[in-house]
């Protein structure tokens, strides 16, 4: 993917303008994961609705435009999906559509927040 | 003073005229590896062509040839460092080797329970792992002489560290983020008043400066051929011979032997005690040929290139807004690179911007996180420069900066 289309317009809106990003005081599971190789760290926080489907989802942490911008699609992907269909997303399934597809040197970045939701998924009873 | 012909140096390494995103490459990652002359690629060609056989061992001509070839090697690594009688050379894999060969094969025998480890906050990775591990399996303890937030040593610090515990001192010539250059001199000076052995990382030294082994000192002393225009999989470990003849070897196997018999094993003399195995061959040969290219162009000559190469490129990236520079303000103090952060632009956007107009940088904590947590950020931006890079590639990664921080603002 061309650093056009890695950097386009609605990345870096996502970057500057991030989508639910914030904390919650009472969440049914959490989950961080962390980028040793860059110090990018990104924290998920969600919440089930008596279906069994994310009703609130909330990321915070620092990064790079990437990691930033995709955890802020990570949340809108995320919100009314079932906990067992968030599991059984696939890596590509996910990067297919918020149509990233970086180098392998910036992949970790841009799944950074989809590994913290993975281990949200994990930790969490539901 | 002969001034370099950079444009002909250039013509001499093939990968410079690649392109890449449609721009000509800018190689400025020299700290992580170097590029190779033609003549160093040929003359591994060669040598698989026409001399390709085992060393040591053989009785026919191929291998007469490849053993000639090999040793001389050592004695041109010799010659190339104004080593005195007193050190041997030992081939190792690379920088990394030889740290993990002095830990295990002088540190384990030498460091007990309770002692010291002194090393710096601006160590590789590489001269601090073998110590840790060194420490945990004897009960001892590594402990780190603090920098100064110019990035220079404080040199106050380090000699109140050195301790009536400490064993071993194992410090970096050149900082690869910083660019610091040592006061080795000093440094050994110092621990050998109060009979503490001293180990020198020297990878980025010898690549970048004229060396006189027998002025500095160390105990010992190790390096990298891949970081001075050399193939990957060959370094150096200069020893003192009185320490060498006294270590256990590190790998056993095949050449490191005199004798064997089911009861035991005798070893064979230094330097080849300490070459187990089959050693890489051709390596080694493209490693000679590497010194051949650098000392026809003069290690003073190199040296002095880079350090006003380096000074344009302070200058240039000073003039860049809201930059952090890392490390001596002066070039006289500082080897060829240069590490910084850009407010506001994130190191893996900035590394990634810069590669779609053809720049190499290197982005990360570059296997110095303590380094970095000292330093107060998780990550830089490096740029290193070697013989081959010109003040148009500082330009363009200024250039190429300065785009960036428009796009991502």
């Amino acid at each position: 993917m061309s650093l056009e289309s890695l950097y386009r317009e609605e990345i870096l809106d996502h970057a500057k303008h991030p989508r639910n990003r914030g904390t919650l005081s009472l969440f049914d599971a959490d989950g961080r994961a962390v980028n040793t190789l860059c110090g990018d760290e990104i924290t998920i926080q969600l919440k089930w609705n008596s279906e069994g489907r994310v009703e609130e989802i909330v990321f915070s942490g620092t990064g790079c435009i990437l990691s930033q911008a995709s955890a802020s699609m990570l949340t809108e992907f995320v919100k009314g999906k079932a906990s067992l269909d968030l599991k059984n997303a696939s890596r590509e399934d996910y990067l297919d559509s918020i149509e990233l597809h970086p180098t392998p040197s910036r992949l970790p970045c841009v799944l950074l927040s989809f590994e913290a939701l993975q281990e949200a998924l994990t930790r969490s009873t539901k | 003073m002969i001034m370099l012909d950079i444009q002909k140096i250039r013509s001499d390494f093939p990968i410079l005229n690649r392109e890449v995103n449609g721009h000509s490459l800018v190689y400025l990652d020299n700290a992580a590896t170097t590029q190779k002359p033609r003549a160093v690629i040929e003359a591994m060609t060669r040598y698989y062509e026409h001399s390709n056989s085992n060393i040591h061992r053989g009785v026919y001509i191929l291998s007469e040839e490849a053993t000639e070839q090999y040793e001389d090697v050592r004695e041109k690594v010799k010659k190339f460092l104004n080593v005195p009688q007193e050190y041997e050379v030992i081939f190792v894999r690379g920088t990394t080797e030889a740290t993990n060969l002095v830990s295990h094969s002088f540190g384990e025998s030498r460091i007990k329970a309770g002692d010291e480890i002194l090393v710096t906050q601006m160590e590789h990775h590489s001269n601090i792992i073998p110590w840790f591990l060194l420490a945990k399996k004897k009960g001892a303890r590594v402990v780190f002489a603090r920098m100064t937030d110019d990035g220079e040593l404080d040199f106050e610090n380090f000699e109140a560290k050195l301790s009536s515990k400490t064993n071993l001192v194992s410090v970096t010539h050149v900082s690869n983020v910083l660019g610091t250059i040592n006061p080795i001199k000093n440094i050994v000076r110092l621990a050998h008043e109060k009979n503490i052995p001293v180990l020198i990382d020297a990878a980025q030294a010898v690549p970048h400066l004229p060396i006189h082994l027998g002025d500095i000192g160390p105990d010992f002393f190790a390096f990298s051929a891949h970081k001075m225009l050399g193939p990957t999989g060959i370094g150096v470990l200069v020893a003192k011979k009185d320490w060498l003849e006294v270590m256990d070897p590190f790998l056993g196997g095949g050449e490191m032997i005199r004798e064997v018999t089911e009861e035991g094993a005798t070893w064979n003399d230094v330097p080849w005690k300490f070459e187990a195995g089959t050693m890489p061959i051709a390596e080694v040969i493209g490693f000679g040929r590497a010194i051949d290219y650098l000392r026809d162009i003069g290690m003073e000559n190199i040296h002095r290139m880079e350090t006003e190469l380096v000074g344009y490129a302070l200058e240039q990236l000073n003039g860049v807004d809201r930059i952090r520079i890392f490390g001596p303000r002066d070039p006289e103090k500082r080897g060829g690179l240069v590490s910084f952060n850009l407010e506001g632009v994130h190191p893996h956007d900035l590394a990634s911007f810069l590669d779609s107009v053809g720049i190499c940088v290197r982005a990360g904590h570059h296997c110095a996180m303590p380094l970095h947590q000292r330093l107060g950020v998780p990550a830089t931006i490096r740029a290193s420069l070697y013989l081959y890079n010109t003040r148009e590639e500082i330009d363009r990664l200024v250039d190429g900066m300065r785009k960036a921080q428009a796009m991502f603002r």
